[in-house]
């Protein structure tokens, strides 16, 4: 019932007049995701989105930076400024130096109910999404997760475009009679800005009045992920991935090699993380990573749509599939009708030798 | 303790096909399941009931042949089941589903002692947000604990709980209070197979079902397609390519040349590239 449910559904009594007490909203926000020294890359993509709807509204774009050391905060806020932020808000407390859910939601609602925001936008990551349903919730506000187009209608209102049932369609949300407007996106899913460092934009602090005694939970330990490489797939310049058409575990090899050699990383298709051939945070897709890599080579994968929008956004996509009817070379660049077991080794050594002779030469 | 989770059924979605013409849902036929993620969801409260004791109610809003998946949950091994149903819920987004939901618990509360712990899976197949449990956590004041992978020590006397979940970059671990909600992570534990007993119990129990007004819901304008802040304006089908990839011809041509020319095409594609390669390969 709930959700997509009432897909299709026109509602009676929309305006079309923003209502007089929206007027109080405006510009565009960008939750500055930051933990363990560094700031996730979703949030400067989300300020390149952020800057063309600003843009649309006439309005400024902001960046929010909550954390627990001022001078790391005036960092995210120069980061902010440099990918395109006009203003930042600053909230430096003790109670937010790891995230907990509690404080941050407190912060964020504190900061949308002062300055009031006409949009406000964050990464679709496991901090984000903890964040921001709650923030929603306490707001009595819309939110659209994981969107993977933003715009501004005619009437001034967030179109955020985002895949439904299992990514077969494609439906378009608005936020009526309530601000701000709400969206999540994954990362990779938007392209990110330029950096320009000459760039700089407005402070603004706020204090929350908020102390450790106030707040029941308590973050024990942080065990960081012993294989550094996990979190980079969403990064990688080069991914080579493969599908149920490697046929075995021991096949899903030949992938890795290629991988190696071209220096990328590899994944699959979700169908071999329930095989167990590799792990969940492999997965490429709608339900796993999405990519967008400058090369991406897909082996025996069909090409499913759940499969597409996780890697639509490379740059080149190389396709390797017995069956010249298999979706993936619908959209993908290039292709070849050949067997991934027999053709990825010769790939690979064909690589290996074009590099190592070089390197020689060189 | 006691224990809610709540489960939805949803369109078994692999099977769902887009009419190619209409750009519609082609429902028909398509079996529903329990949420999937909700199942790890389910499988977690029966085991902390099984090592705390206490019983473990399972919660659904849906239309009434919802009460399939309640059963089911029944046969693994839940002991109570309640179905919300109404048709002012018709057309709730995440906000309108979460004030139903949370109502129904306070009710639940009321029926049959107030719950310690409320579970949730981690998302639905089909809404697909994750908001609906930290929507939930929002209106009743639990402590939200969201992709939990391990439940640990809780102390019942001391009203404490600690657990694992998994973050960016690694594990958290966090010490909190009850009544708290947990939202469950995919992979943490199989459903078990129901027993028997079970499954003979639940072919006979009843399943509580209530309209809007039995769960104490006055303010219809919070629920349905009225108390939903979003709406869909537009469903579409996703673009094509205009172009299919350009098959290299295999005919008359080695494996070996086949692999020449595929690496030929993809470095005229990505200029540059080539040069990023021979600098990566030049460190190993
Ligand atoms: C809600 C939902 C979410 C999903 N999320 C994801 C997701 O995030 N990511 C994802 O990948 N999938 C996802 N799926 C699954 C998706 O629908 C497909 O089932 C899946 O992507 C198919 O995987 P595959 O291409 O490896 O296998 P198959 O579809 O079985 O394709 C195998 C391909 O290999 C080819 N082949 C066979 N032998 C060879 C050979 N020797 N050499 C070369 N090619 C060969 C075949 O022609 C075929 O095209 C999701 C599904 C649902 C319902
Ligand atoms: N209609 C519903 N009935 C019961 N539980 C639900 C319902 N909708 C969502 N949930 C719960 O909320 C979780 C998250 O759902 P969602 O926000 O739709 O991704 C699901 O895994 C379920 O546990």
């Amino acid at each position: 019932m709930s959700g997509t449910a009432h897909a299709g559904g026109s509602r009676a009594g929309m305006r079309k007049e923003l209502p007089e007490h929206f007027k109080a909203y405006r510009h565009v926000w960008v939750f500055m995701e930051y933990e363990h020294g560094a700031i996730h890359p979703v949030s400067l993509e989300l300020l390149g989105e952020g800057r063309k709807l600003a843009d649309r509204l006439g309005g400024e774009l902001a960046g929010v930076a909550l954390g627990g050391d001022h001078g790391q905060m005036i960092e995210v806020a120069n980061a902010a400024f440099a990918h395109g932020a006009d203003v930042t808000y600053i909230t430096a407390e003790p109670v937010l130096a790891h995230y907990r859910n509690e404080p941050y939601t407190r912060a964020m609602t504190e900061l949308v109910n002062t300055y009031k925001p006409e949009i406000l936008l964050l990464g679709a990551t496991v901090l984000g999404r903890d964040l921001a349903g709650s923030v929603a919730t306490t707001l009595l506000t819309g939110l659209t997760a994981d969107c993977t187009e933003l715009a501004i209608d005619a009437e001034r209102s967030l179109a955020a475009t985002r895949p439904t049932f299992g990514g077969s369609l494609l439906c378009t949300i608005h936020t009526l009679n309530v601000r701000p407007q709400m969206a999540t996106v994954r990362p990779r899913v938007m392209s990110m800005p330029k950096a320009d460092p000459q760039r700089t934009g407005r402070i603004v602090e706020h204090r929350l009045d908020l102390r450790e005694e106030d707040i029941v939970t308590k973050v024990l330990r942080f065990l960081p992920d012993r294989d550094s490489n996990k979190a980079q797939l969403a990064y990688a310049d080069i991914v080579v991935a493969g599908g149920l058409g490697l046929r075995s575990a021991e096949n899903f090899q030949l992938v890795r090699n290629l991988a190696e050699v071209l220096g990328g990383e590899w994944g699959g298709s979700r169908p071999l993380v329930q095989k167990g051939w590799i792990t969940a945070d492999r997965q490429i897709g709608q339900t796993g990573r999405t990519i967008r890599p400058r090369l991406y080579i897909a082996a025996g994968i069909s090409g499913a749509i759940q499969h597409r929008v996780g890697v639509e956004g490379a740059d080149l996509i190389v396709a390797i599939n017995t069956d010249p009817t298999a979706p993936i070379f619908d959209f993908a660049h290039l292709g070849i009708v050949a067997d991934a077991t027999e053709f990825l080794p010769i790939l690979t050594d064909t690589f290996r030798k074009r590099l190592s002779v070089n390197r020689l030469a060189g | 303790m006691h224990i809610v989770v709540c489960i939805k059924q949803v369109p078994d979605s692999a099977q769902i096909r887009v009419h190619p013409v209409h750009n519609t849902i082609m429902r028909q036929g398509v079996p529903t399941i329990i949420n999937p993620y909700d199942l790890f969801a389910l499988e977690e409260a029966l085991r902390l009931r099984d090592r705390l004791g206490g019983a473990v109610t399972v919660l659904t809003m849906g239309p009434p042949m919802a009460e399939d998946s309640l059963r089911k949950a029944l046969t693994f091994g839940a002991d109570r089941a309640v179905l919300l149903t109404d048709r002012f819920f018709a057309g709730s987004d995440t906000l309108a589903t979460s004030y139903a939901l949370s109502m129904a618990i306070q009710k639940i509360g009321e029926s049959w002692g107030t719950p310690d712990v409320v579970f949730t899976g981690k998302q639905t197949i089909d809404g697909d947000t994750a908001q609906v449990g930290p929507g939930i956590a929002r209106r009743l004041g639990l402590n939200q604990l969201t992709y939990v992978s391990a439940i640990g020590a809780v102390d019942l006397a001391a009203r404490t709980i600690e657990v694992s979940r998994r973050a960016e970059g690694g594990v958290q671990e966090l010490a909190t209070r009850l009544p708290a909600l947990i939202t469950v992570l995919e992979g943490t534990s199989e459903i078990r197979r129901g027993r028997l007993a079970d499954a003979l119990r639940a072919a006979r129990a009843e399943v509580t079902v209530w309209n809007a007004a039995q769960a104490g819901i006055t303010e219809m304008t919070k629920c349905g397609l009225r108390g939903s802040p979003t709406v869909v304006k537009n469903v579409f089908a996703p673009k094509g390519r205009a172009t299919k990839a350009s098959l290299l011809d295999t005919r008359e041509k080695t494996p070996g040349e086949l692999a020449e020319a595929m690496m030929a095409r993809i470095f005229d594609a990505l200029p540059g590239i080539e040069g990023d390669l021979l600098a990566h390969a030049a460190q190993y």
